[in-house]
């Protein structure tokens, strides 16, 4: 048996070290910003705060009478804090951006800076806590009892003090600490990197303890197998089948709800947050914590039910155990540990609520009671501040103890803070709509939280005072003016569900629904809009400094908002700047000189137009609230037409481009109609000229009878020509046409191209011979199949052939035909001595209607001959194109794919 | 040995037609049948006036035309202009390289006779 003293002793050196460990945590951070205390790490045990003497003591308990319930406590928070991309990162990001305090600071911003609301808030909090607060207080009261024993002797200086009495003390104690630890000073981001950096060596302390007794009874009971074995053994059902029913699920919404809106996790997770990166660690960090503190839980629970006398409070079997087998030096430091448990809870929740009512309730009443005050300096603000603050802290302990006092005779610790929990999670709706839902209202988040409070405050507060209140007991069995279905724990007629389940029923369905019907009945004010987009857009917005500027003088606020909305934070920020540099004054703190609103009002000229901008100003500047609404209504929609002619400008550029492509498509119009005017012009050319000597000829023989006959028959004879060679322009031009559309008059089949050749040349042989000249062979390929069609594949040959010969004007003419096989591919070259062509006409030879300069006297053709060569031979898959022959004349090459057979 | 009419033409079978109905109407006529040729011609035939196709190998009908008009002593020779396109374009090049007479193809044989005869000055029936 430990004495009582040197208990209080160890708690009192403990606190000691802690209160050390805070000073230099501030004197740390303060020298040198980032380092250890700043870390992630440091970050994730502060977290753990969550885990108070509820886990360290009520957790054994909690699995010692229920089995594995307790674990839906360490469920939520590791929901929460693996998704913390969706709830915690963004919660971070505001409250960084719009220097968010607390739980109740957040909800009022997002709901248009409603301060009702702020306070209903931190009202709730406040009551919700207090059964939180004095389960620590019983917690502590309770070890302190357990180890120092009931015996007069070893109670020393707790002799005569029964347990209010300590627990009184314990509260006073507390109280102290908090106020000397979290009232020193006030820092505008509510940052206590101090105090964080104590709870974060707390967690440590209460880890390692709670695992030391773990191990403890490991060695004792002989090994997990022993502990589960020896209690089945004893008839203890572990594993319940009804454990993860209704209420297992409500538990584990309660957690889930706790860890976001417990003012104590809100200030250690959100406010003292100092990168936002740390959530990153902390989201599989702090659930590894869990798992450790709760590793041993059922162990302890188990052997602890196992070794104990019946009887024994299992809420304190970490404490007794240790005891019992005579280990009081591990029995102190499982006090500590718990010690540690309760203190870091308290002092974080204690801050996290006196920062809520000092800024929330006290600051305005005081400010509205000594209006003059405000023109005081500035550290009689601070004073007044942390004054409100002790009072505050105070005030939330007293609480504390009020409740612990009232209910003093219930015995277990995990039901009670089941109960905070409750009251706590009616603020979850409203954080939810207020990241996720523009359209939620503050009409319908007020009434929401407020319906919920009172259905908790109902179903779930006031039976725990069932044992010390005669009238709630007597209101519990027989309903308010025996009203049955208004019975705490059967509302509405819904009987036979767990009290617990119950009240988490009602109250959150009440609060949703309440939420979600008034938001859709009701408009939100301009403000609302404002703050609504700045919440759920937080990751969609550029910069995004917020108006974390506008506290101060309502009027340099309000010409801060217009001009943030009209020309963007960016330039609204630098025209604040230069005036304040400009008169010395702090950026809250212009007072809006007829010069600066002139100069604003040229500004919001620029943006809106000049009568717009007055309009905006001389409404702002005479205060009328209406018309401020009005303005920001203006304001709304200026940005809305900004962001319209920002899409115009977008859409004109894809116009743009779009008129550049037609621009090209027109040119390529133009271009195509241009060469469709040229064939016509060339065409009606071409067809004029044998029309010409026809006509010329009728004339002729129409006019003249006494033409002698030889010159008759000549000139007759020339009409027919010159009719024939209309009727072949005709011909070709329909020929051309219908080759150039891609049509194909024909199906390729397999040709013997050598034959082809052959039959070609022979054709030819008479106009050459009309020449006096040859067509002379070179080498030849032996055989050769290819696709074409043989007709067709002649008119080709004859063409290029009777060209060399008609455009030969050498003295010894002299044309030569050669063929080869080569890769797969059959070649034919025809190739003449005359005159070439020139360089500068290999690229047009192939053109419609051309002819070269030099060419001969017989024109016979019409210049299509070579263009519709070409596209014959592309039909084939193959090639026409002028090559540079052996000889000095021009040299034409048909190149066609071999058919496969003939490869081999 | 001056001549009446010079024919720049290329078309075998047009400037036999056009020597037919010429030398029918009583003049005397030279030939040529690409455009590099006609100023060489024109100089050594000295002929009355130039019966000039666009449409010549070598050298077209306009180039010519712009020479003839650039050079002492020829630029005064009355030219008539054949074209087988008869597009509005080719009418306004003569003009602006002061064609006195334009016919397009295919002309009624009169046609060119008349024009022919008004570019030498002379009257029907005079011969």
């Amino acid at each position: 048996m430990l004495s009582a003293d040197l208990v209080i002793a160890t708690a009192i050196a403990y606190v000691g070290l802690l209160f050390l460990i805070a000073y230099v945590g501030d004197r740390r951070t303060r020298n040198r910003p980032g380092g250890l205390l700043r870390s992630p790490l440091v970050y994730t045990l502060s977290i753990s705060v969550y885990c108070t003497s509820w886990t360290f003591y009520g957790a054994v308990g909690s699995a010692a009478r229920d089995g594995l319930e307790y674990l839906a406590i360490y469920l939520g928070p590791t929901i929460v804090f693996v998704g913390w991309w969706f709830i915690l990162r963004r919660l971070v990001r505001i409250s960084h951006e719009q220097r968010i305090t607390s739980v109740a600071d957040l909800l009022s911003s997002r709901f248009g800076k409603s301060s009702r609301l702020a306070v209903l808030v931190t009202v709730i909090a406040v009551i919700a806590i207090a059964p939180y607060i004095a389960l620590q207080l019983k917690a502590v009261t309770s070890s302190i009892q357990a180890i120092a024993g009931t015996s007069e002797m070893a109670r020393g200086r707790l002799a005569g003090i029964d347990e209010v009495g300590l627990a009184f003390g314990v509260a006073a104690g507390m109280a102290l600490f908090t106020i000397l630890f979290g009232t020193r000073n006030v820092d505008a981001k509510e940052q206590h990197h101090g105090v964080v950096a104590a709870i974060a060596f707390e967690a440590v302390v209460k880890l390692t303890a709670f695992i030391a007794v773990g191990l403890f009874v490991l060695y004792a009971g002989g090994g997990f197998e022993p502990i589960f074995a020896t209690a089945e053994a004893r008839g203890i059902d572990t594993y319940s089948s009804d454990t993860f029913g209704t209420r297992w699920v409500a538990m584990n919404l309660l957690s889930f709800a706790a860890i976001i809106c417990l003012p104590r996790q809100f200030q250690i997770t959100v406010v003292e947050n100092s990168d936002e990166n740390h959530l990153r660690a902390a989201s599989w960090a702090f659930p590894l914590y869990m798992l450790a503190m709760s590793l041993f839980t059922l162990p302890i629970a188990l052997y602890g039910l196992t070794a104990m006398p019946a009887g024994a409070n299992p809420d304190m079997f970490v404490l007794t155990l240790p005891l019992s087998a005579g280990q009081d030096w591990l029995a102190l430091f499982a006090f500590i540990g718990g010690f540690s448990s309760a203190t870091s809870m308290i002092i974080v929740e204690s801050i996290a609520l006196s920062i809520m009512v000092s800024n929330h309730i006290v600051m305005p009443m005081v400010l509205r009671l000594a209006a003059d005050a405000r023109s005081g300096n500035g550290r009689g603000v601070s004073r007044l501040l942390l004054n409100s603050r002790r009072f505050s802290i105070v005030l939330i302990l007293g609480l504390g103890f009020t409740y612990f006092f009232m209910t003093r005779d219930s015995d277990a610790l995990a039901p009670i803070g089941l109960i905070s929990f409750a009251g706590v999670a009616q603020f979850l709706p409203a954080i939810l709509a207020a990241l996720f839902w523009r359209e939620a209202s503050i009409k319908a988040a007020t009434a929401a939280v407020a319906v919920g409070f009172v259905v908790w405050a109902w179903s779930s507060f006031m039976p725990s005072f069932q044992s010390s209140s005669a009238t709630v007991a007597a209101i519990m069995a027989e309903g308010p003016w025996s009203i049955s279905w208004l019975r705490p724990e059967a509302l509405f007629g819904l009987e036979g569900l767990d009290p617990l389940v119950h009240a988490v029923f009602w109250s959150l369905f009440l609060n949703c629904a309440t939420l979600a019907i008034v938001s859709l009945l009701t408009n939100r004010s301009a403000l609302e809009r404002l703050q609504a987009n700045l919440f759920v857009n937080v990751f969609g917005r550029p910069g995004g400094s917020g108006q974390s500027f506008i506290r101060g003088s309502a009027t340099a606020n309000d010409l801060f908002f217009v001009a943030q909305r009209v020309l963007g934070d960016e330039r609204a920020v630098a025209l604040f700047s230069a005036e304040a540099s400009d008169t010395g004054r702090l950026w809250t703190d212009i007072e809006p000189s007829p010069a600066f609103i002139g100069r604003l009002e040229r500004e919001l000229a620029g943006s809106i137009g000049a009568a717009s901008a007055h309009v905006m100003l001389s409404k702002v500047v005479s205060g009328d609230a209406i018309s401020l609404e009005e303005v920001m209504q203006m304001a709304d929609e200026t940005q809305q037409a900004i962001e319209y002619s920002q899409r115009l400008e977008k859409t004109s550029a894809e116009l743009r481009s779009t008129a550049e492509q037609l621009e090209i498509a027109n040119r390529q119009l133009r271009d195509l109609d241009q060469a469709k005017d040229d064939f016509l012009s060339q065409v009606s050319h071409e067809v004029r000229t044998p029309m010409t000597a026809i006509r010329a000829f009728s004339e002729i023989l129409l006019d003249t009878g006494e033409l002698k006959g030889a010159e008759r028959e000549k000139f007759i004879s020339t009409i027919h020509k010159e009719s024939l060679r209309l009727t072949t322009l005709l011909d070709e031009i329909l020929d051309l046409s219908a080759l150039e559309r891609g049509e194909r008059g024909w199906e390729n089949q397999p040709v013997d191209a050598e034959a082809a050749l052959d039959q070609a040349v022979q054709v030819c042989d008479a106009l050459a011979r009309q020449r006096g000249m040859e067509v002379r062979f070179a080498s030849r390929a032996e055989a050769a199949t290819v696709a074409a069609d043989p007709d067709r594949l002649g008119q080709v040959l004859i063409n290029l052939i009777s060209n060399a010969i008609k455009y030969n004007s050498a003295e010894a003419p002299e044309v030569t035909v050669s063929s080869r096989v080569e890769n797969g591919e059959y070649c034919i070259e025809v190739s003449d001595n005359g005159p070439g062509i020139a360089k500068a006409d290999y690229s047009k030879i192939f053109e419609k209607f051309y002819r070269g300069r030099q060419a001969g006297p017989d024109q016979s053709g019409a210049g299509l001959g070579l263009a519709i060569s070409r596209q014959i031979v592309a039909r084939m898959n193959g090639t026409l194109e002028l090559v540079d022959g052996t000889k000095r004349g021009a040299c034409f090459r048909v190149t066609l794919p071999l058919l496969r057979e003939t490869v081999v | 040995m001056a001549i009446d009419v010079l024919i720049a033409e290329d078309e075998p079978s047009i400037l036999e037609a056009l020597d037919f109905i010429l030398r029918r109407a009583g003049w005397t006529i030279g030939s040529v049948t690409d455009g590099e040729a006609v100023v060489e011609a024109v100089r050594r035939l000295q002929p009355r006036m130039l019966l000039l196709d666009v449409m010549l190998p070598k050298r077209s009908g306009f180039e010519v035309l712009k020479q003839i008009r650039m050079s002492e002593g020829l630029k005064d020779l009355p030219v008539l202009v054949l074209t087988a396109k008869g597009q509005a374009q080719d009418r306004r090049i003569a003009d602006e390289l002061k064609a006195d007479a334009f016919v397009t193809k295919p002309y009624a044989n009169a046609e060119v006779i008349s024009a022919v005869r008004q570019l030498l000055g002379e009257q029907v029936g005079e011969r």
